[in-house]
């Protein structure tokens, strides 16, 4: 378990109501700095209220959380200052330029536009897209869009990257090139929140994990820790364990 | 909210609007042969029609440049309907670049793309033998009266974009509305020549005072009293309509 002076991510007794529905309930977990954690459940889980309370987009109906060392309702901007999202669905705009779309992204985080150029020529370069920069977005094939909206997302460094269910629709391939790229990221010192319903996903890519089922947190810690705590073979074995049913992928 | 962090988001949001019109050569096409097809198409149908100074070309010509700037911008919202509907509004709203940014860098755009818009109109009716009476310092007043009536309607496009779910039922609604509020103004006719309740309307309507203005500019010159009350007037129609916007877009910015 980390302490709250270095976490990342520091989640308490977090709640949300959409009308009579509790999307989420009492869920408290921390993220170490420099960690890939992943939030781990089917779809309807609660993985995605999660994600938009700590990127600001949702108000929580109780509890706190804090990300890179502010508050997610009363410091909203300070937050956005330094989270990065990619979220499920496409952003990038077709009708640009790979380059376009680095820039335009560092304009909306107040960069300016020489900084933004090299520093959108720097990440292209890390993500193997140094040759795509002067093609129209629209002609790139899925997981290379992904990557662009990856290397998007990181214009203006930010402490805590959000990537909501980073590879579906990908194929395998694609799939095992962008884990690398997330490392590769993680490596460099960025702290990487990601949700997933692919347990493959979960671990290969990540430090730890929280399991989540119908808006509870139901178990956390590193997914080799967990399968000897379920006494599993196998991280399905341990979902399975812990909600009680199976994660079809 | 600084003005540096302002000018960026602005300067990238432009840049953005442009080179989406640039990329859709149709668009540009249509834009600018749209304007002539008016000034062309009506004022020739309409000549024998009886209108104050004699020149039907004349008294139209204030008419074509209003409604283009009408059409742009009553259409002008549905870049930000798109990017509602493709997830790209809301990866913006996580960033830290102000809200109200998004919306003035259309009512940027639009000014100055419906001021091109204009200038062409109003160069081709020079051309085709329309004389403006107050030079072109009064012409470019016009323009900025056009302008104060485009930013309502922007406005209420927007108000629209951040109402509706799709763009399937924002182009039948604007669609819907753009004929009847045309005709129900000055545009192309004058008011004399109106049934008694349609020039009720047409008294109420925003564009017939812009039109007017506009008009007095171009066929009779500088009135500036009339011309003080008219921009009062949209004034206070773009009040209301800003107002209808930011409630929409409480409403619609989640």
């Amino acid at each position: 378990m980390t302490s709250s002076a270095d976490a990342a991510v520091e989640v308490i007794g977090l709640r949300k109501d959409f009308g009579a529905t509790r999307a989420l309930d009492a869920a408290t977990f921390n993220v170490a700095r420099g960690e890939i954690f992943g939030l781990l459940g089917p779809n309807g889980a609660g993985k995605t209220t999660t994600m938009r309370i700590l990127l600001t987009l949702l108000k929580p109906t109780a509890g706190t959380a804090r990300v890179a060392g502010h508050d997610v309702t009363g410091e909203p901007v300070a937050v956005r200052e330094r989270v990065g999202w990619v979220p499920q669905e496409h952003t990038v705009d077709p009708l640009l330029t790979v380059m376009e779309n680095m820039t335009f992204m560092g304009g909306m985080y107040h960069l300016r536009p020489i900084a933004a150029r090299r520093q959108a020529a720097q990440l292209l370069d890390l993500a193997g897209l140094a040759g795509h920069g002067n093609k129209m977005a629209k002609v790139l094939s899925g997981g290379t869009r992904r990557k662009l909206e990856l290397a998007m997302s990181l214009m203006h460094v930010p402490a805590v990257l959000f990537l909501d269910e980073p590879t579906v629709g990908l194929d395998i391939t694609a799939r095992r090139d962008l884990w690398a790229y997330v490392r590769q990221v993680s490596g460099q010192g960025t702290t990487v929140v990601l949700t997933t319903h692919y347990l493959e996903e979960a671990d290969a890519l990540c430090d730890r994990v929280a399991i989540i089922d119908r808006g509870r947190i139901q178990a956390t810690g590193a997914p080799g820790e967990l399968k000897i705590a379920y006494r599993a073979s196998s991280l399905d074995e341990v979902f399975l364990a812990a909600t009680g049913q199976e994660l079809a992928a | 909210m600084s003005t540096t962090n302002l000018w960026r988001e602005h300067r990238v949001l432009l840049g953005r609007w442009l080179a989406r019109l640039r990329r859709e050569p149709l668009a540009v096409l249509a834009l600018l042969a749209q304007p002539m097809v008016w000034l062309v198409l009506f004022g020739h149908l309409f000549t024998k029609m009886s209108v104050p100074g004699g020149s039907y070309l004349r008294f139209m010509t204030a008419g074509a440049v209003v409604m283009t700037t009408f059409n742009a911008c009553l259409t002008g919202g549905v870049e930000l309907l798109f990017d509602r509907e493709s997830g790209f509004l809301v990866r913006l709203l996580a960033a830290p670049a102000s809200r109200v940014s998004l919306v003035t860098s259309r009512f940027v755009y639009l000014t100055a793309l419906t001021g091109v818009q204009g200038v062409v109109i109003l160069v081709a009716a020079w051309l085709m033998g329309v004389h403006y009476a107050s030079g072109i310092g009064g012409v470019a007043a016009g323009l900025a009266v056009g302008a104060l009536f485009g930013a309502g309607i922007t406005a209420l496009s927007v108000a629209l974009a951040f109402s509706l779910r799709s763009h399937s039922q924002f182009f039948p609604l604007v669609g819907f509305a753009s004929l009847p509020l045309t005709f129900a103004s000055t545009a192309l006719v004058p008011l004399a020549l109106m049934p008694g309740w349609m020039r009720a309307v047409a008294r109420l309507n925003p564009m017939t005072y812009a039109v007017d203005a506009l008009r007095e500019l171009i066929m009779t010159g500088w009135q500036v009293a009339p011309l003080v009350g008219t921009v009062g007037a949209l004034l206070v129609f773009d009040v209301c309509c800003v107002a209808t916007a930011t409630a929409a877009l409480r409403h619609g910015m989640r």
